[in-house]
Order: C-alpha cells, then structure tokens, then sequence
C-alpha cells in the first residue's frame, strides 16, 4: 500500500485534524468544526473516528477497535485491517496493550490507563440537536450555559415512562460546564468517562466536528434529585465467561423465546473465560 | 413610588428607514402599558427593541437602575427568564411543540436551576390549572391543544418563574373572538394578582381598553399621542389618533 | 371636594377640515363633602361631557379640575387611576365589561382593584346584588346579555361596592322601577351622609328633588 501516505490521510490533513484536536483539548467537550475528508467508506460506518485515528496513529502504536464493545464485527474487522494496510501499525485485541482505541458506541470494561487514546465515533455531537434545531442556537446555548432545555429531555422522559428512559447517548456535563453526548454509549459507560487516565477523544464525519475530554475530566451525568442517575445493565450474568458487572447483550437463541446474555465487551469476556 | 422600567430615546434604523425613533416613557410597577398603531408603524420593532431581541441604535432601556442594552447577552438571557417575559402573538413561536405541556412550563424553572422532578411538575401543574388548562393534559404536546389553550399554556410558561416585567405581541391576535375574551379576562386577573407590569403591543383597541391602564399611539415609526387609555380612545388628540379611533367598525 | 376653575372645552376634528367645536367655557364649580350637585341642560348641553372631564376621560382645554387633591387636568395617568381607584367612582349609562366574566366578579373588580381580600368583596357585592334585586341565579353569568335594567343596576353596584369621596352619577336612576329606583336614591342618601361629593346627571325630577342640594345649568357655560 506504498501508494498511500501513512495512514491513508495526506500530512496536511492530519496536520488540520490536529489542529482541531488540540483545541478541543483545551477546551474539554466544545465541538470544533474540522474539515472532514471523503474517506473510503461511507458516513456513519466511523468516517469521523477514521479520520482523528489517522491523524493520532504513530509507526510504533498499537491499534484496537472495537464495535459495539465487539473486535470481531465487520465495522471493527474492516477499520483495523483499513489502518493495518495503510499504516502498517500492530493490532491488538487487549485493551491493556492498546495506545489507540477507535470505538463505536462502547467504552472497554477493562480499566483505562494514562497514554491511552479513546476515539470516539460520533453521529451527531449536539447533544441539544432533537430540541433545538438550529445550530446557530445550540452554540448560544452552549456559549451561554443556558442548558434548561438538556433538563427538559429528561423530564420529558419521566413524565413519559416513569423514569429517566434514555438508555444511551445519554448527556453529561463537563467540568461543571459544558453539556455533551457522549456519543451512543449506554449509559452503563457514563460513570467511565469520570476522571479517566486515557485521553477522549471524539470524531463525527458527517458533521464535521472534534471534541475531546482531557485526561482527568470531571464528567457527570444529567439527573434530577428524585430520580438520579444510575448506570443500568441487564440484571444477569455472562452466560459465557459469568460477569456480573460487565455490560450486555441480550442474544435470541430461538424462536421460542430463548435467549441469553453475554458481555459485549468480547475481550473482557474471553480473557475471564480463558483464566 | 420609582419606575420599574424607563425607556430613553430608543431608536431603531433600517438604513435611512425609520424603524422606530425617539420613543421615551416611564413604566411603573403594577402598571400595563398598551401600544397600538396600524402594520408598520414600528411598534412591533420598538418592542423587539426593549426586549432586547434586537439591537438598537440608540437609547437607554433601564431596568432597576441597569441599562439592559449594555448586558452581556448572558446576563440578559438570565433577565429573560427571571424579571422578565415575552408573549408571542403567534404560540409556536412561544412554545417547544414537541415537548409537553408540563415540559414547556418547567423549563424555565429548570434554565434557571430546579432539579426536583416532583417540584417542577407539582408547579407546572399549578400553572396550567391557573390558567385553566385540565391537569391531566400535563403529558400532551401544545399540537394537540386548541388556539386559545395553546396561548395560556405559552402564558403559563411565561409567568412561572413569577416576572415582574412582560411584553407581549398581539396576545389574542390570531384567536377567535369568544377566546379572545376568555384570555383577556385571563390576563386581567394574573397582571392584578401577581402585581405584574406589561407592555402590550396590538392592533386592537378594545384589547387595550380591557388590559391597558395608559396608551400609546405610534405612526410611521413615531410616538404620536400617549395617555390615559380610555382618555386617548374616547377624547383623541392626534388626528391620526382621531382616524384610528373612528375606523374601528361598531358592534 | 371638587373644585372646577375656569374650565372649557372643544373639540378638534382634525379629519373633518380641523373643524372646531366649542363645547363650554368658563366652567367653574365647586361641591363639599355631603353634597350632591345636579347638572341641567338640553341634550348636547355639555352635562355628560362635563361628566367625563371630571372622571379624567375627557381633557379640559383649559381651566383646572382639582378632586380630592388631584387636578385631572395635569395629572399623570397613573395619578389618575389612582384617583379612580381610592378615591372616586362612576356609575355611567353604559356597562362596559369583559365578556363571559360573572357579574359578581363584575360587581366586585372595583375592590380587587384596591387589593382587598378577594373572598371579602365577592361577598360584598352579593349584598349589593342582593339589594338591587337581580336575582341570584344571574350572579354567575357575564352581565352582557342582561337587560337594560339589569345592567343599569350591576352598573350601580359596582359603583357603590366602594366608599369613596367623590361619586359621579349619570342617570342612576333611569330605566329602574319603582322599587329599585327607591333603593337607589337611599344608597345615594347613604353615600351622602358619610360625606361623599356627588355631581350627578337626573332627568328624574322627583331624584332630582330628593337628593340634589342644588342644581347647575350648562346653559350658564355655554360657549
């Protein structure tokens, strides 16, 4: 694949890219408009996660990606072996051993350390975007911190289903400040993203945004005092591997309503069932 | 007895044309101020003006001894749901359609910092009960509410973090005659009992002779006549005034 | 109570060729407190415009009209509505209401006004209701598709609901019968001995007997 530059992106482009990515650094969770590139996939199979991967990845990392907590998907499968022909990086599927994680919609249950890099695929970064839709308001808002509307989401959700519903994408607010989705995690992920060693960083292609919590950020979820937070799973076990405190997938086994739970982290899972 | 409110000279341009110009006036608590005038003789734009919703050229608009046009737009957004609060004619441009009734009305309590699930609907509720909207219509979006419902439910959210100061735009404009009575009574009733202070741009006189204590003419962008409102209506001054007061066809 | 100096007024039509109207001139009146002041005249003579002039509805070209303290004449408009509101009532010939609000409430607006206790003055206008005879399955029902009768006396309550200074009658008692027409005069006997200045419009000449101390042409002001 000499044909490429390292890591398919041209040396200006990843220059732009970090440009983007260190102001958003500086500015945990505010989105910064990037110009994002065609890339050899189309929108919303990670085009924006691709990208900031591109712009981060070094000769001597060590890639891992992840779909849905999952190495083995296609999403996963086709993006790792993208970076394996036109970086040549080393890949792995242990959490520990990676520098770089390009994930969609899942944070690794292993425990994350300093010199880690999360990059997050992003659909839509504005958390107020079903709300508000224009973006010249959403920036007010945010510019504002006038976040009464975010509230609203959730008290519509009570009203609606008795509890706070939202199971996934599910806003947080930065440092006391900012308020920002956190891409499509379930909400089991939220509590991870609270003072983490690693670094966060998030990319939507479609959108044309980068947005970044540095390591050690405070990060809280939205709540109300009589109905607050909490990280929910699936109140089961891995069928494979027997976590207790992993996240789920529910899997149909039949048509008569069989079904079980595995992790939906497979690395975890293997990793406990092969100790 | 000092004025809650005092207007200075607000000027509004567009180019050479003459928004509205040299509009001054002293509004004090308690008291509804009603400016009429036919389409395009600014009084839509000097209200917009004094809300704050867009700049003007000139002037002072002096709340409690501030003069609002130089807040940060922070500080002013936070008057827009504290002190302050803007009916528009029109209620989706005043309400969030999709978001629920009880939704509508908390957010303003929730921009401005509750966090009590059960406070807010418990207030939300009490609102739309005020404003004789069945409490169990908490849950339904405004969509599924009538015209008139729809302006008392914008009415509710508008007045429920207790402003001292409301604009409003034509508030029964595009309602049915019998809704319209309905909300003016409405209206009365709240300004009186909450001690409330308002400015009330329309078209229609009786709307100001119900609601206004004093009146105000406006023509070609310019304050022509102000006054008592049933003096300006029933002993006019101005020839304009004299023309508007005899065009309103009689029942 | 009420002192007019040196009052006029016209009338300006500036769409009709600037015409001008003189109205009166030279008006000037003064009523104490307990006393009741009819004003006289052929229609068009200036009684109900002298009416409004009081009550701060009309303007006065010239002259000053001090009532209870307060000259209509320069006053600001709030200076005005507090003079209607604390110190001087109206009973016109015309009820001019919000629709569909229940002519209790109707009756009783004057004292919410004042900010009295709401549950007070609703029962207070009952009595006053009560007293004028508008039967009470109407209490609850908006005054404009009474009568001209009934509205005349929900007119009057609400004039009465109040004791105030300054009273200004026009017509209290027209289109009343007899029964009704009595409770009137004694509610205006009433108002007077507590010291209220009355100035009043009767083409009831037995009214005009019973309660006017003296009565005032318009003829005299004649422009």
């Amino acid at each position: 694949m000499s044909d490429y530059n390292f890591a398919y992106l041209d040396e200006d482009t990843k220059r732009m890219i970090r440009r983007a990515l260190l102001k958003a650094v500086a500015i945990p969770s505010y989105q910064v408009p990037f110009a994002s590139r065609e890339m050899p996939m189309p929108y919303g199979w990670g085009t924006g996660g691709v990208q900031v991967t591109a712009a981060c990845l070094k000769a001597d990392d060590t890639l891992k990606v992840i779909d849905q907590g999952a190495d083995d998907t296609t999403n996963a499968v086709s993006i790792r072996s993208f970076f394996q022909r036109t970086a040549d990086v080393a890949v792995t599927e242990c959490t520990q051993e990676a520098s770089i994680i390009q994930t969609r919609h899942r944070i690794p249950e292993a425990p994350l350390h300093e010199g880690q890099i999360m990059v997050f695929q992003v659909p839509i970064p504005e958390p107020l975007r079903f709300l508000e839709p224009r973006e010249t308001e959403t920036r007010r808002m945010h510019a504002l911190a006038d976040y009464g509307l975010m509230q609203v989401k959730l008290y519509e959700d009570i009203a609606k289903h008795g509890e706070i519903a939202t199971a996934y994408a599910y806003p947080v607010k930065v440092e006391g400040r900012y308020v920002m989705d956190p891409s499509p995690i379930p909400k089991f992920d939220n509590p991870k993203l609270d003072n983490s060693p690693a670094l966060m960083l998030f990319g939507a292609g479609r959108e044309q945004r980068i947005y970044a919590l540095p390591p050690y950020t405070s990060v809280q979820s939205l709540d109300f005092e009589d109905f607050p937070f909490a990280a929910t799973k699936a109140d089961h076990s891995c069928t494979i591997c027997g976590a207790v405190d992993s996240y789920l997938d529910e899997i149909i086994t039949d048509d008569a309503g069989g079904r079980m739970f595995v992790c939906s982290d497979t690395s975890y899972c293997s990793e406990r069932a092969a100790s | 007895m000092t004025p809650l409110l005092q207007v200075r000279g607000i000027e509004k341009r567009y180019g050479t044309r003459i928004g509205c110009t040299d509009v001054s006036f002293d509004l004090y608590p308690g008291e509804v101020m009603g400016i009429v005038g036919e389409s395009g003789s600014g009084k839509s734009t000097m209200l917009s003006c004094l809300a704050g919703h867009q700049p003007s050229d000139a002037g002072q608009v002096i709340f409690e001894g501030q003069d609002v046009l130089t807040l940060s737009e922070a500080e002013r957004r936070r008057l827009g749901r504290t002190d302050w609060a803007f009916v528009h004619q029109n209620p989706r441009d005043g309400l969030r359609m999709n978001v629920s009734a009880g939704g509508n009305v908390g957010e303003r309590l929730m921009a401005v910092g509750a966090r009590h699930y059960g406070d807010i609907r418990h207030t939300a509720t009490g609102w739309l009960e005020r404003v004789e909207i069945s409490s169990d219509r908490i849950d339904d979006r405004p969509r599924q509410f009538s015209g008139g419902m729809q302006q008392r439910l914008q009415i509710a959210r508008n007045l429920v973090t207790g402003p001292r100061l409301v604009f409003m735009d034509e508030p029964t404009g595009g309602l049915d005659v019998s809704v319209q009575a309905r909300l003016l009574d409405l209206l009365r009733g709240l300004v009186r009992r909450m001690g409330l202070s308002a400015i009330i741009v329309t078209h229609d006189l009786a709307v100001v002779r119900l609601l206004a204590d004093r009146l105000m003419v406006m023509k070609g962008g310019h304050v022509v006549e102000t006054g008592l409102t049933d003096q300006v209506l029933d002993d006019p001054q101005h020839a304009y005034t004299q023309l508007l007061v005899s065009s309103v066809l009689q029942v | 109570m009420i002192e007019l100096r040196n009052v006029s007024k016209t009338f300006i039509l500036h769409n009709h060729g600037a015409a001008v109207i003189p109205v009166m001139s030279n008006v000037s009146l003064s009523v104490r407190p307990g006393e009741c002041v009819g004003l006289l005249g052929a229609s068009g003579a200036g009684k109900s415009t002298l009416m409004r002039m009081l009550w701060g509805n009309y303007l006065a070209a010239t002259g000053s009209i001090i009532i209870a303290g307060t000259d209509v004449t320069r006053a600001d408009p709030r200076e005005i509505l507090a003079l209607r509101r604390e110190r001087m009532a109206y009973v016109s010939q015309f009820l001019r209401v919000v629709p569909r609000v229940p002519t209790v409430e109707v009756v009783a607006e004057p004292l919410f006004a004042t900010g009295a206790d709401e549950n007070a003055a609703l029962d207070m206008a009952r009595s006053l209701l009560d007293r004028l005879r508008i039967p009470e399955r109407l209490w609850a029902l908006s005054p404009t598709t009474f009568s001209g009768g009934e509205q005349q006396r929900v007119n009057i309550a609400r004039g009465f609901i109040r004791q105030v200074p300054v009273m200004l009658l026009d017509e209290p008692t027209a289109s009343l019968d007899a029964a009704n027409r009595e409770t009137v005069l004694t509610l205006i006997e009433e108002a007077k001995s507590r010291g209220t200045a009355i100035v009043g419009i009767f083409h009831d000449e037995g009214a005009r007997e019973r309660v006017c101390d003296r009565m005032i042409d318009m003829a005299e002001f004649a422009a």
